[in-house]
């Protein structure tokens, strides 16, 4: 009982420093890209981002989230409960796939 | 000469078609009528309002500026019926509308069993906006909660009551959750997730009646003759098409209103869509209906262009759903048949798609590796249909191979005996489908 415990915590950690070093990364190199087709409008990833960009709006007109103001900090990823967003590439800082848009 | 484009129901079928007409036709007139007061809103979203993770008013996605800067006018009424043979609904109030072309896109209702003490105060559904106010409204009150039904609708009712501190308990009919979709893993999975969030779970057993007390649920009677006591009793067994409308207007329907490829009804200027419609599948050449936002806004797309004379064939893609059950994000995409029987639900609930139920010709591999599992189903020579739960890497990449049918006979082999490399075999399969 005793390993699975210490193994699910085990499991768990690795995912917070996955999680946290795929964070850093985006911090240095990303963008936030969205797949339209997933979201359902909720506003969960708006009402989470720090700097006020209605992220949702920018999901579903196709815009891309590469605001000025957005900080990559992760939070609509994070959050939003349908998979509709995740960090990509950006091809200013380095090499990668292009951003396939909303 | 200025067509007129009249659509009855201001979801997101009925809110995309509008877009798409606009788009196509700069001078036409659109008119959206609704029986909802409110503006455009996030019908799953609520799952997410009534479990606190988001205020209401972010749920209003589409403003009626927005649909004023559209030239869109939405328009509140219950329309009575539909006159074809004159071009014009009938509002309840006495207004009339005219129209050259018309689209239903009424969605669907919850059902309600037929189970006496049914209409009693504190038995709720989850439609709309104000059942959601309605069931938040109860729970500050309620200490104890009830909840009926399979699918996604009932866990996201289930859920929403226990972060609102009313004890919940989720009675199921059949052994497991969901088994006519979910296999035995994928079910005990999510029903460990609703033990931790303090839902108790009973298996096997069935309502037989609401008891009330002046007026409001006090308790439910089981199968057993035991008693359950209960402000509120939650009920989300299935959702059935809106075709009133459509029926008594003579056009022909089944469980929805019946559409051919350009989503045209049996009347040529009358079309359906989104959870009202249904709509021919091209893999298996039956009618089907699918109550999921995507499909939804697909269709809305469609059917704006046909209305306008510009329309193509619909082509359904396979069905996708990404959602929380159990607080576990789970992706469910094409024909993925848990093998269980259908305990739970008549037969489609919200978020749902007729087929996940179907197994085509395939053969279901799983890997499970704890908390995670990914349960694939092999056809001969590609995936028919997907269930990822967990950690959702490889969703994107299914959602690829499914729905575009890529040919997968080259690693078939391997992946029957090792699901779990597809990780590892999705770069050979297409380029750039293992990007992040």
């Amino acid at each position: 009982m005793r390993a699975m415990t210490r193994s699910a915590n085990g499991g768990m950690l690795a995912r917070l420093l996955h999680r946290d070093r795929r964070q850093r990364e985006a911090l240095v190199a990303a963008l936030v890209v969205a797949e339209a087709s997933r979201c359902v409008e909720c506003g969960i990833c708006t009402y989470n981002c720090p700097v006020g960009i209605d992220v949702r709006a920018h999901v579903r007109l196709g815009t891309p989230i590469a605001d000025s103001h957005c900080l990559t900090c992760g939070s609509c990823v994070a959050r939003c409960p349908r998979g509709t967003l995740r960090f990509e590439a950006s091809s200013v800082f380095a090499p990668g796939p292009k951003a396939s848009g909303g | 000469m200025t067509q007129r484009y009249v659509i009855i129901g201001n979801g997101p079928a009925g809110a995309t078609a509008a877009e798409t007409i606009r788009r196509l036709d700069s001078a036409a007139d659109v008119e959206i009528v609704g029986d909802e007061g409110v503006p455009f809103y996030s019908r799953p979203g609520l799952a997410y309002l009534l479990n606190g993770t988001v205020p209401e008013k972010l749920l209003f996605s589409r403003s009626d500026r927005e649909y004023a800067s559209l030239g869109v006018r939405r328009t509140v009424g219950r329309v009575s019926r539909i006159e074809p043979t004159h071009h014009r609904v009938v509002v309840a109030d006495g207004r009339t509308l005219a129209y050259d072309r018309l689209l239903i896109a009424v969605g669907a209702r919850a059902l309600r069993p037929d189970l006496p003490g049914i209409d009693l105060d504190g038995v709720v559904t989850l439609d709309k906006l104000e059942d959601a106010r309605r069931i938040i409204r109860l729970a500050r009150s309620a200490r104890q909660a009830c909840v009926v039904g399979g699918g996604i609708t009932a866990l996201e009712l289930a859920e929403g009551l226990a972060a609102r501190r009313v004890e919940t308990h989720y009675l199921m009919r059949g052994e497991r959750y969901w088994a006519s979709v979910l296999d035995p893993r994928e079910s005990e999975l999510v029903e460990g997730r609703l033990a931790e969030e303090d839902i108790q779970v009973h298996r096997g057993v069935e309502v037989r009646a609401v008891i009330g007390h002046r007026g409001r649920v006090a308790a439910v009677e089981l199968q057993d003759g035991s008693i359950l006591p209960c402000e509120l009793l939650a009920v989300a067994v299935g959702i059935q098409p809106r075709v009133e409308l459509a029926r008594e207007a003579g056009l022909e329907t089944g469980r929805g209103v019946w559409t051919d490829p350009m989503l045209q009804t049996s009347d040529p200027d009358v079309f359906a869509a989104g959870d009202v419609a249904e709509v021919l599948d091209p893999v298996t050449g039956r009618r089907v209906c699918d109550s999921l936002w995507s499909s939804a806004n697909d269709q809305g797309r469609a059917a704006g262009a046909s209305l306008c004379g510009a329309g193509t064939p619909y082509q359904r893609p396979a069905p996708l759903n990404v959602t929380r059950i159990g607080g576990i994000t789970t992706t469910l995409i094409g024909s993925i048949g848990g093998g269980g029987r259908e305990d739970d639900l008549v037969s489609l609930a919200r978020g749902d798609s007729g087929a996940w139920r179907e197994r085509l010709d395939a053969f279901a591999v799983v890997a499970d590796s704890g908390a995670d599992q990914l349960r694939l189903l092999l056809g001969t020579d590609r995936i028919t249909g997907a269930v990822v739960m967990g950690d959702q890497t490889l969703s994107r990449p299914l959602q690829h191979l499914i729905r575009e049918r890529v040919d997968i006979s080259a690693v078939r082999d391997r992946l029957a005996e090792h699901p779990g490399d597809l990780g590892k075999l999705v770069d050979t399969l297409g380029p750039g489908l293992g990007a992040r």
